[in-house]
């Protein structure tokens, strides 16, 4: 293993990990019943959404060769989709992949 | 020490209708692509999973990399994208701490923390009495971390034959589960509000700040939701 690239993910991880460690301290104090409970649960679901419509509308990587007309087209199938199968994940998440690699096939 | 019942009762959740092995295999088979692309080896594209098991961590440290970022800048890169992990940890770990469990597990478990385990476990929580929940938990981590690498080995491994367009529909599989699974969890006004809030806000922070816009659009998004959901 190279050194810089070991460092790099010790780096990495303990970035993480700090997080998740400064998370379990803090929640040590907290109630499941209190109001910042509460608050914490609407900032984690508030920042989990942010961040997924992020990747879809402003994305790195691969996802940001398609066009974002096809990436939301393909949200909202597979939203449908799930609604559809009564809230099965698992055909929606495969149909994703297969019309988003199908359309920008044709489209992209 | 850990009852292994509880723990294979959340270890089997990967096995469920709302598993999220395949979505999380598919997005950890696009990191041992990209790893391997990097120049990583087999044994650190592993090691990266293991250690850090948090996707988008692994993605800017990845990007920071390739630009030769210090190991000072890919710290504070990493901790800012992985910020987010704050607020699930705080909302999930009172839900699963009891007196008669060692404080040792939660200081090891918390390392699952990711959205897929999260999800999981927030959906389910109810249905395990509050003193087995760490090792219900500690199950679905446990699975779901496995899956990680599998799927990181799987990529590494394969990574010739994937094309580009596989790699981009690889790419939408976590974010199409991961919006699913939130809908799914909108059963109260305030979470409502605050998955819609913060999947309109996070992209529109994007034109103030790209860096910070998932931190600025999902706080500013749930302390709105908070108190709507307080008045009623």
């Amino acid at each position: 293993m190279t050194t810089s690239i070991v460092l790099a993910i010790l780096v990495t991880s303990l970035a993480t990990y700090l997080s998740r460690f400064l998370g379990v301290v803090s929640s040590e104090k907290i109630k499941e019943t209190s109001k910042i409970f509460k608050w914490f649960n609407c900032l984690a679901y508030s920042t989990l959404a942010a961040l997924i419509a992020r990747i879809v509308i402003f994305p790195s990587g691969a996802l940001s060769e398609s066009d974002y007309v096809i990436r939301i087209i393909v949200l909202i199938v597979s939203i449908l989709v799930f609604y559809v199968t009564k809230r099965n994940l698992v055909y929606p998440t495969i149909l994703s992949a297969i019309i988003l690699t199908f359309l920008n096939g044709y489209y992209g | 020490m850990i009852n292994s019942k509880h723990f294979f009762q959340g270890f089997s959740s990967i096995r469920k209708i709302d598993s999220p092995a395949i979505a999380l295999g598919c997005c950890f088979i696009a990191i041992g692509v990209l790893l391997k692309n990097l120049g990583f080896s087999i044994q650190e594209s592993i090691f990266s999973t293991l250690l850090t098991y948090a996707l988008p961590g692994s993605l800017v440290m990845a990007e920071s990399l390739l630009v030769g970022a210090s190991l000072l800048n890919i710290f504070i890169a990493v901790w800012l994208v992985n910020a987010r992990l704050y607020p699930m940890t705080v909302s999930l770990m009172p839900l699963l701490m009891h007196e008669s469990q060692p404080r040792w597990k939660y200081y090891l478990s918390c390392h699952f923390i990711a959205v897929s385990a999260w999800l999981i476990m927030k959906s389910n929580y109810q249905s395990v009495e509050k003193e087995n929940r760490i090792d219900y938990w500690i199950g679905i981590g446990t699975a779901t971390w496995s899956v990680a690498i599998i799927g990181t080995i799987i990529g590494f491994i394969s990574s010739e034959y994937l094309n580009k367009d596989i790699m981009i529909g690889l790419a939408i599989v976590n974010p199409v589960y991961f919006m699913c699974m939130m809908i799914g969890a909108m059963k109260t006004i305030q979470i409502s509000i605050s998955v819609i809030l913060g999947a309109i806000l996070g992209p529109a922070f994007y034109f103030i700040s790209p860096e910070w816009c998932v931190l600025y659009g999902g706080f500013v998004a749930g302390t709105i939701a908070y108190f709507i959901g307080e008045k009623k």
